[in-house]
C-alpha cells in the first residue's frame, strides 16, 4: 500500500478520535463517541498491519491476543470504586510502551544506517527519542506509585525527606546531560537506557511526596503525560496519527489538571512541589465545637425528610469507602416516590479522580440530570430544605469563605450551610485532609449523624419507610 | 516546508483542537473521558506493531512484543471500560 493512502487512512483515524471525544460532551452521544474512537483505532491498526516493512505477523498477533485478553478481563472485572487505580495503571502502561518503542527505533537505526529507512539520524530524531523515554519513564514509574497509593499498597500520605527538591534538581541535570550525549552519539543506545533509569527514579520521587487527597491532580497529569509520550514517539517515527492522538490526550489531561487545581484553589506547582501547610494559629477543635454540636438519629432525619420539598445529597470520598451509593439510591427512590425533588451536589475534587462520584452514582442508577456540579447547585442551596452530606468534609467547610488565613482560604466550596437544615453523616468529628475543624458541624442549622455512611443511610431509609407507611 | 516544521505544525494544531473539544466535556463525564483518552493514547500500538513486525533484530522484536501487549491492554481495556461506564449514564426508561 502506498504511503499516501496510509497517511489518508491515518487522517481518517485521527478525525474519528476527534469526533469520538466530541461525542463525550454529552451523556446521550457519549456511547457512540467512544465507539467512533474505537473504530478509528481499529482502522489505524489494520492499515499499519499492511505496511510493507512488516515481515512477520506472529509476534504482533501474539501480543495483541495477550494484551487484548488482559485488557478485556480488567475492564469487565474492575469495580467502579477502583476506577482511579485502573486509569493510573493504564497511564503507566502507555508510558512504558513509549519507552520501548523509542528504544527499539534507536536500535533499528544502528542496524539500518545506510539503508533506505524512513528514519533519518539527526538532532531532531535524537531529541524525539529523548522526549519519549523521559516522559515515558516518568509516566510509568509515577503511575505505579500513584497506583500503589490508591490501592493502599503504600503509604498514601505525603512522603517527604530533607533536600528532596535538591535531589530532583540533580537528577534533572543528569538527565539533561545524558540527553546531550544522545545528540552527540546518535547511534549509541547506552545514554538512552541510562537516561531512562534516571528518569524512572525522577518519576518515583515526583509522586511520593503527593498526598492521597491530591491524587485527582496527579492522575490527570499522568494521563496527559501518557499522551505526550505517545506524541513524542510520533515525532520519532514521523507518524501523524501518533502525534495527533497523543496530543489530544495530552490536552485532555492538562485541562482536567487545571480544573482540579482550580477546584482546590492551588497552583499546580503548589500541589507538586509545595507543602500543604497546616496552620497552627487557627481555632482549635474544642473552640469550634465546644458544646455546640448537635447529634441526631435516623428517626429525626426521616421526619425532616418527610416534610422536605427539596433535598440535596452531597457525596464525598467517604461515601465510596463505605460503599453507600446503593443505599443512597434507595433513599433517592423513596423520596422521589413521595414527590420530593432530590439533587446531588458534586464537588469537582470529591473522590480520587475527576468525575469519580458521578460514575459511582450512575452505577447506582441515579439519572445523570440529577447530578449537579458545584456552580449549578450553589445558587439553589437557599431553597433547599434538607442537605445530607455523606463522607465529605473540607469541600463543605465554610472557613474557606470566611477566614483568609486558613489553609483552604479561597477554595470554592459547596455552600451547604445556606440550606435550611444540614445533616452530616460522618464517623466522628475528625478533620479532613486540611487538618482543620469545620464550623459547619457546630452551626445552628446542622445536625451530626455519627456512623458508617452505608449503615446510616440504610437506617434512615428504614425509618422513612415506616413514616411514609 | 521541512519535515520537522510539518509534523510540529500538526502537533500544535492538534493541541488547539484538543483544548477546544475537551473543554466542553461536562464534569459528570470526566472519569469516562480519562479512561477513553487512555484508550486513545494506546495509539502507541501503531509504533509497537512497526517495531515488532520489522524484526530487524531479536531485541527490537522483543521490545516490540512487550510494547504491543501493553498498548493493546490500554486500547481494549480502555475502550471497553469506558463503554461500560457510559452505558450506566444512559437514560433508563
Amino acid at each position: 500500500m502506498s504511503s499516501g493512502l496510509v497517511n489518508i487512512a491515518y487522517l481518517v483515524a485521527a478525525s474519528l478520535f476527534i469526533l469520538g471525544l466530541k461525542g463525550l460532551t454529552h451523556p446521550r452521544t457519549a456511547v457512540r463517541g467512544n465507539l467512533l474512537g474505537a473504530l478509528g483505532m481499529l482502522l489505524a491498526v489494520v492499515i499499519t498491519l499492511l505496511d510493507q516493512s512488516i515481515v512477520g505477523y506472529g509476534i504482533i498477533l501474539a501480543g495483541i491476543v495477550v494484551g487484548g485478553g488482559i485488557g478485556a478481563v480488567l475492564s469487565v472485572r474492575i469495580k467502579m470504586t477502583d476506577m482511579p487505580q485502573l486509569v493510573a495503571i493504564f497511564n503507566g502502561f502507555g508510558g512504558l510502551a513509549s519507552i520501548l518503542v523509542a528504544g527499539a527505533a534507536l536500535l533499528e537505526v544502528a542496524v539500518l544506517t545506510g539503508t533506505s529507512s524512513a528514519i533519518v539520524l539527526n538532532t531532531q530524531f535524537s531529541l524525539s527519542i529523548f522526549a519519549s523515554g523521559l516522559i515515558g519513564a516518568v509516566t510509568f514509574w509515577g503511575s505505579l506509585v500513584a497506583f500503589g497509593k490508591l490501592q493502599g499498597l503504600t503509604n498514601d500520605g505525603s512522603v517527604r525527606y530533607p533536600g528532596d527538591q535538591i535531589v530532583k534538581v540533580v537528577l534533572t541535570i543528569v538527565i539533561l546531560v545524558l540527553g546531550y550525549m544522545m545528540v552527540i552519539y546518535p547511534d549509541s543506545s547506552t545514554p538512552y537506557w541510562l537516561m531512562v533509569i534516571f528518569a524512572s527514579v525522577l518519576g518515583i520521587l515526583f509522586v511520593i511526596p503527593i498526598g492521597g487527597a491530591d491524587m485527582p491532580v496527579v492522575v490527570a497529569l499522568l494521563n496527559s503525560f501518557s499522551g505526550l509520550a505517545a506524541a513524542a514517539t510520533g515525532f520519532v517515527l514521523f507518524n501523524t496519527v501518533l502525534i495527533v492522538a497523543g496530543t489530544l490526550v495530552g490536552a485532555s489531561g492538562i485541562i482536567l489538571t487545571i480544573i482540579m487545581c482550580k477546584a482546590m484553589n492551588r497552583s499546580l506547582a503548589n500541589v507538586l512541589f509545595g507543602t500543604f501547610t497546616v496552620t497552627e494559629g487557627g481555632p482549635s477543635a474544642d473552640e469550634v465545637y465546644g458544646g455546640k454540636v448537635k447529634s441526631t438519629s435516623a428517626e429525626e432525619v426521616a421526619m425532616l425528610l418527610e416534610g422536605a420539598k427539596r433535598v440535596c445529597i452531597v457525596p464525598g470520598y467517604g461515601m465510596a469507602v463505605a460503599q453507600a451509593q446503593h443505599a443512597v439510591r434507595e433513599l433517592f427512590d423513596l423520596l422521589e416516590g413521595h414527590g420530593t425533588i432530590v439533587e446531588f451536589g458534586v464537588h469537582p475534587v470529591a473522590g480520587r479522580m475527576p468525575g469519580h462520584m458521578n460514575v459511582l452514582l450512575a452505577e447506582a442508577d441515579i439519572p445523570y440530570e440529577r447530578l449537579k456540579d458545584m456552580d449549578e447547585i450553589n445558587p439553589s442551596f437557599k431553597q433547599i430544605d434538607v442537605t445530607i452530606v455523606i463522607g465529605a468534609n473540607d469541600v463543605v467547610n465554610s472557613v474557606a469563605r470566611t477566614d483568609p488565613d486558613s489553609p483552604i482560604a479561597g477554595m470554592p466550596i459547596l455552600d451547604v450551610d445556606y440550606s435550611k437544615t444540614v445533616v452530616v453523616i460522618k464517623r466522628s468529628l475528625s478533620p479532613g485532609f486540611a487538618g482543620i475543624p469545620n464550623p459547619l458541624f457546630a452551626a445552628d442549622n446542622a445536625l451530626m449523624f455519627f456512623g458508617d455512611g452505608k449503615k446510616a443511610v440504610e437506617e434512615i431509609v428504614k425509618c422513612l419507610k415506616e413514616e411514609l407507611g | 516546508m521541512d519535515s520537522f516544521a510539518m509534523v510540529f505544525t500538526i502537533f500544535v494544531l492538534a493541541a488547539f483542537i484538543g483544548f477546544e473539544v475537551i473543554a466542553k466535556v461536562p464534569p459528570t463525564l470526566h472519569t469516562p473521558l480519562m479512561s477513553g483518552s487512555n484508550a486513545i493514547s494506546g495509539i502507541i500500538l501503531i509504533g509497537a506493531i512497526l517495531s515488532a513486525g520489522a524484526q530487524h533484530t531479536w531485541l527490537t522484536a522483543g521490545l516490540g512484543f512487550v510494547a504491543v501487549v501493553l498498548a493493546t491492554i490500554n486500547v481494549v481495556g480502555g475502550f471497553m471500560v469506558t463503554n461500560r461506564m457510559l452505558e450506566m449514564f444512559k437514560r433508563k426508561d
